[in-house]
């Protein structure tokens, strides 16, 4: 069994990605404490404030959306005379009312506030109801009197693609080798198919903004939302008003998720434009049916597939279709399928690959970001075809997989295999050059014991008929960095006041994941001070202009930077002034323990920061940070969309109930790679709540569609994320402990999303288990319902 | 009417004006306690969760968004703001939550340190059955499991302690708020058309998601008669008040199968509130105690004004929402016999905790030397009400529970039911599964473990 042995320093010498650290990161102390999220106390106490919570002004109005009732079609007549004579209503907006644009799409311009006449889904936003109350908005919302022409609705892929129903002029296709060849050369060759479900969100904060009418045409907006900047553009082209006449403010939100990257930008909108008509706050927030119909959710998909591999199980070729449901507008449905592209390979060095994405449109809620961005469904794709070449070898696939892994990175070697160590390319083209899941791998497999449960699962299931277990193992290989290159791009804004406090501003939006109190942590770290002396605010679209969305993953690598950066500066001013006024050069001069010191000098950071301010010192700076080194051709397919890669690996256990297909996740083990983390505690808890999200998706989590394209689960009475119970009964976490090979902030890893994909450990261990019943391929489709369990046991029987 | 009961320890009034303002309306718009969160607005996700505390019974965790105001006239209600100190120190589970990383966007989390401070208060330790009705979407549970049996022994503070406080309230006026059993049914008997209003976890739900009006409503939730339940030693007889929290400590050592589906009845939220008799007078053919009843040979007593009749459970449900009820009737008792050792129930829904039943599917038959000689099994989920599987049954008579017997029981749940395909589950899988669920019967009889949560690792 391999150990790794963490050497930074040859990591970072040797590599050839490595850039020299900067000044800041080298003089700093690692801030790598396991600290409580930045308002933990507020959270247990119920003082942290969300969009909702916030005290209104006295006459504040709130709003509803009335909604299409089909799917498809053209309004015929919409009589909202009811609506507006309803108890407690001020006006009702249709599209006629608008000011300016009525758009909030966050790409191509086709997505209406409200209808412009046509109806492209059920739940479709058709009119919009200022009210004096939530509740008054919503009753009078559903009294409107609309006729319909309707049309035969689009609702599936197959529908969609007969129809020719799509976004772009045809599929994307992205491809490395040649796929006949490598197909008509194996030895062997299989086919088949995974339905991949959807997945809502279900933030537990419901979408929420709050605009407050300014003077002269300006507006505040709260916005719950992971984008304050698009908010901004889009109230601003809403209103026909320049950028600089909108102020969009996020303090957190009640989880994110990608759900809040586009979909706040309706109700933004709607209340900035009810505001700008009334002249009084408007206030709107989704009912939680109204969200699960109203917005998007992730891509559904199915994925076809045909691979040749030989004896060993080592795999020559595949050939992918992604048929991905993108709903009736174009959102950011591009760069989510274009992601799942870029992970179809996942772990593996692919010689012949094929990748064809068709982007299909529909009539149904317009699909959006969800954690992982498409990449954990062209993941699912690659596990499913290991998991059936496996399969039809009789082979274990924890050896199948670790025999199609990429070469693993030069400096794990130990330099033995001098020159000839080969280096992966991706099907896009991009080398792979800091792979280290042999390593991990073999880690994982060891920790979790992994080969005397596999035997003992054989065991089981040759003494049992009734309850069969299942056993598997999954790797994630996660490219960091947005495609779209130049959303890689941060910007942050920190002031140092005279009593020695700091204030940090960036792009980035606290949902949860801790992002304020791990670039607090790089600020407190930077600045030699204790963490109390930071304090993060409210991401503020006045004070860090033209950001990107906290998405990607990218939260702490970007704002991390930027604000690492600004400190930088601040420190190497007050070092200056230091340095002038007490006689001592100041590159002698350091800041440790919140003091600041050089030869004879000791001073508090509050002593420093008033010598500063009463020498005249600037004390307030912005940093910023582009992500070096990437570029990339989505149309070609080909170049570095990625900095780096994030890498883990899980092993789950399950035990499925063969007479219901009931079944209970007995145990996982994960082992994650976070580089030198920032925060270990916040690690481990992206990867605690991304695993058993990415479990729901992959199990319990079924969005059923009916025939007229009505969303029938619409609440979590019918929707079931993962309750309590849900999580394994036994979950094992460890972080691997290298720092990243690249110049990251303080060599650190996203950890946003890659950990999400640890669900697919659970969703092959219950196709191991379904596999248990009998001799043919369980064909297991996603999300692995009971129901469906039940089906492929019996596909599995013949 | 006016309302008092004791906020975070205070005193307090509010007008109720039409009987169904819910409690999370109340503290978010009017009492400014913002910290109690609307996540779902239905009952299932415990972010609004509260703690109730009234005489003589346990504080109990309750779902704020469907619980109205004239449900809380006399009692107490304590809300996160009310859990720490008021010298500021956090409440154990407050703190175990931070010192544990249980928060991380801290929507849910104070429904979640509301409901533990609650189990803290009551002594209840098993937080997956305690924690079902608390939905969190970023930590996946697992440090919240840590902080809570990191702080489960902490003292109790004695600032949660509600129950020397609870304020002397006068009766009522415009709302109907009864206080016995004999109340209720002359009221009842001149008002037919009104919504009677027990726990109101499926009332709520009229309100928040239908917006209906109900009015006129009767709150029942002072008619304390109505709550007993007393053990007549060869049965018990429920009041139709009697909670599902309260029936489940009651039946957990005669019926453990019963215990099991009542602990999945909901969460702990939804059962402190839900009642036996609105479970059945609902009507829902996915209700989860009529199948159980059942088939254990439950009666059931109906009231009007003086006059009540008594009826065997399962001739109550007419037809999809019909039952043999009169106007201005309401059930008052249920009867359910005790030492029916065959008996087992089985629930199967697309998540374990706190989901709607696909199936359930109840059985108790009785055998002497090896032979069936009497059966009752009845299933939810499988027709337009719980029904009992009378063909089924009659194949199992006389034979052993063994095949060919089971088999063609099980063949013969074909022509009991022709269930429906829905978003909970397709009617293929359904009678299959409620076949199967036959064979899983037998195979526990016989002591072999069917339970697929108790497989250790």
């Amino acid at each position: 069994m391999t150990q790794p042995t963490p050497n930074p320093t040859r990591a970072r010498s040797e590599h050839p990605d490595t850039q020299p650290v900067n000044t800041a990161a080298a003089q700093s102390a690692p801030p790598a404490k396991p600290l409580p999220h930045d308002a933990a106390r507020e959270h247990v106490t119920g003082a942290a404030r969300y969009v909702d919570d916030t005290p209104t002004p006295a006459g504040t109005l709130h709003l509803a959306f009335g909604l299409a009732t089909i799917a498809a079609g053209k309004i015929a007549s919409m009589d909202v005379d009811p609506v507006r004579n309803a108890p407690g209503v001020r006006a009702v907006l249709t599209a006629q009312d608008l000011p300016a644009a009525n758009d909030v799409s966050p790409s191509a311009h086709d997505e209406p506030l409200l209808s412009d006449g046509a109806v492209h889904y059920h739940g479709q936003p058709l009119f919009l109801v200022v009210a004096d109350s939530h509740l008054a908005a919503r009753k009078a919302a559903r009294l409107a009197n609309i006729d319909y022409h309707e049309h035969t609705p689009i609702l599936t892929v197959d529908q969609a693609l007969a129809a020719d129903s799509r976004f772009e002029d045809g599929p994307r296709i992205y491809q490395k080798g040649s796929i006949s060849d490598g197909l008509s050369q194996a030895p062997h060759t299989l086919s088949g198919s995974i339905n991949v479900g959807g997945q809502e969100h279900f933030y537990l904060e419901g979408q929420a903004a709050l605009a407050l009418p300014g003077e002269a045409g300006d507006v505040t907006v709260l916005s719950s939302t992971q984008h304050p900047t698009e908010i901004q553009h889009k109230v601003a082209e809403a209103l026909g008003v320049p950028f600089h006449m909108v102020t969009v403010q996020t303090r957190r939100m009640g989880g994110g998720f990608g759900g809040k990257e586009s979909q706040g930008n309706a109700l933004a909108v709607a209340c900035a434009v009810a505001a700008a008509r009334t002249g009084r706050p408007c206030k709107m927030r989704y009912d939680r049916d109204d969200d699960f119909i109203i917005t998007g959710k992730r891509h559904d998909c199915r994925i076809d597939y045909t691979v040749g591999f030989d004896d060993q199980g080592c795999v020559s070729a595949v050939d992918f279709t992604h048929l991905f449901r993108c709903g009736w507008a174009q959102d950011l449905s591009l760069p989510v399928a274009d992601r799942a592209m870029l992970h179809a390979d996942n772990a593996y060095d692919l010689p012949h690959v094929r990748i064809t994405s068709h982007r299909l449109k529909t009539n149904t809620a317009s699909a959006t970001a969800f954690r992982g961005f498409g990449g954990p469904q062209g993941m699912v794709g690659i596990e499913r075809v290991m998991d059936h070449v496996a399969h039809h070898l009789g082979l274990d696939p924890a050896k199948v997989r670790q025999r199609n892994y990429y070469p693993p990175a030069a400096h794990a070697s130990g330099g033995s295999i001098s020159g000839k160590m080969k280096t992966g390319i991706t099907p896009y083209g991009m080398p792979v050059t800091d792979f280290v899941l042999d390593r991990m791998t073999d880690r994982l497999l060891h920790t979790s014991d992994y080969e005397s449960r596999r035997a003992a699962v054989a065991d089981w299931n040759d003494a049992n008929t009734v309850i069969k277990k299942g056993i598997a193992f999954s790797p994630v290989k996660f490219g960091i960095s947005f495609t779209l290159t130049h959303l890689n791009q941060a910007g942050a804004l920190v002031q140092i006041y005279a009593d020695g406090s700091v204030l940090i501003n960036h792009g980035g939006t606290e949902m949860g994941q801790g992002l304020f109190q791990k670039v607090a942590q790089v600020a407190a770290a930077t600045l030699g001070v204790d963490q109390r002396m930071i304090r993060p605010s409210a991401t503020d679209t006045s004070k860090v202009p033209n950001t990107s969305a906290t998405a990607a993953s990218s939260g702490s690598d970007l704002n991390g930077m930027a604000v690492q950066v600004a400190c930088a500066t601040l420190r190497d001013r007050i070092a200056q002034i230091v340095g002038s006024t007490q006689g001592v050069p100041a590159s002698s001069v350091r800041f440790a323990d919140g003091r600041v010191l050089a030869d004879g000098v000791d001073l508090t950071f509050a002593e420093a920061a008033a010598l500063a301010y009463t020498n005249r010192v600037s004390l307030s700076a912005t940093g910023f940070y582009k992500t070096p080194d990437i570029a990339w051709d989505r149309i070609a397919g080909h170049g570095r969309p990625f900095y780096y890669f994030a890498y883990g690996c899980s092993v789950s256990e399950v035990a499925v109930d063969t007479l219901t297909g009931e079944y209970n996740i007995l145990r996982t083990d994960i082992l994650h790679d976070c580089g030198n983390s920032l925060n270990p505690a916040l690690d481990v808890g992206q990867i605690e709540g991304g695993c058993v999200q990415g479990i729901g998706w992959l199990t319990t989590e079924e969005l059923v569609w009916d025939d007229q394209g009505r969303l029938r689960t619409h609440a979590p009475s019918t929707y079931k994320i993962p309750a309590m119970s849900d999580r394994p009964d036994v979950f094992e976490v460890a972080l691997w402990d290298e720092p990243n090979p690249v110049n990251t902030v303080h060599r650190s890893k996203a950890v946003g999303e890659p950990p999400f994909m640890h669900g697919i450990s659970t969703f092959l261990a219950v196709s191991h288990a379904c596999a248990a019943c009998g001799p043919n391929y369980p064909d297991l489709q996603a999300p692995a319902t009971f129901e469906e369990v039940f089906h492929a046991i019996g596909r599995a029987r013949g | 009417m006016n309302i008092t009961f004791l906020l975070n320890g205070t005193r307090t009034t509010v007008r109720s004006e039409t009987g169904t303002e819910t409690l999370l309306d109340y503290l978010r718009e009017d009492a400014g306690l913002c910290g109690t969160k609307e996540g779902c607005n239905e009952g299932d996700c415990g972010a609004c969760s509260v703690i109730v505390t009234e005489h003589g019974r346990a504080p109990k965790a309750l779902n704020a968004c469907i619980l109205f105001l004239p449900q809380l006239h006399g009692k107490a209600v304590r809300t996160v703001e009310g859990l720490a100190d008021p010298d500021g120190t956090l409440h154990p589970m407050q703190q175990a939550m931070v010192d544990h990383h249980g928060s991380q966007c801290g929507f849910c989390t104070p429904g979640f340190v509301t409901t533990m401070a609650c189990a803290h208060l009551n002594g209840d330790r098993d937080a997956d059955t305690v924690l079902a009705g608390n939905l969190c979407r970023c930590t996946g549970y697992a440090p919240i499991k840590r902080a809570f049996d990191a702080a489960i022994d902490a003292e109790i503070p004695a600032h949660m302690k509600d129950h020397p406080h609870l304020p002397k309230v006068a009766g009522t006026d415009d709302i109907f708020c009864p206080t016995d059993g004999d109340q209720l049914a002359a009221w009842y008997l001149d008002h037919p058309d009104a919504t009677l209003i027990a726990g109101g976890t499926d009332v709520g739900l009229w309100v928040t998601k239908q917006l209906r009006d109900l009015a006129p409503v009767a709150f029942l939730d002072h008619v304390e008669d109505l709550k007993d339940i007393e053990d007549r030693g060869l049965h018990w007889r429920f009041g139709a008040m009697a909670s599902i929290s309260d029936m489940l400590r009651v039946v957990r050592d005669e019926y453990p199968s019963l215990a099991t589906l009542l602990e999945r009845y909901g969460s702990a939220q939804v059962r402190n509130a839900a009642t036996l008799g609105g479970n059945i007078a609902n009507g829902s053919p996915i209700g989860d105690s009529p199948p159980a009843l059942i088939a254990l040979g439950a009666s059931i007593v109906l009231r009007k004004g003086d006059v009540r009749r008594k009826m065997m459970l399962e001739d109550f449900f007419v037809d999809y929402g019909k039952q043999d009820r009169a106007p201005g009737e309401f059930l008052e008792t249920i009867k359910l016999p005790m030492g029916q050792t065959a008996f087992r129930v089985y629930k199967l829904s697309k998540r374990f905790d706190q989901d709607i039943s696909a199936v359930c599917g109840a059985f108790n038959v009785v055998m002497e030397d090896g032979i069936v000689t009497d059966a009752r099994i009845a299933f939810g989920g499988m027709a337009g009400i719980p029904k009992r599987a009378t063909q089924t049954e009659k194949r199992l008579v006389g034979k052993p529970l063994t095949d060919p017997a089971l088999t063609d029981a099980m063949a013969a749940m074909e022509q009991d039911f022709t269930p429906l395909s829905d978003m909970r589950a397709g009617a293929d899988y359904r009678m299959k599964a409620a076949q199967n669920m036959l064979l899983r019967y037998a195979h526990d009889l016989n002591g072999a473990k069917i339970d697929v949560r108790q497989v250790a690792p």
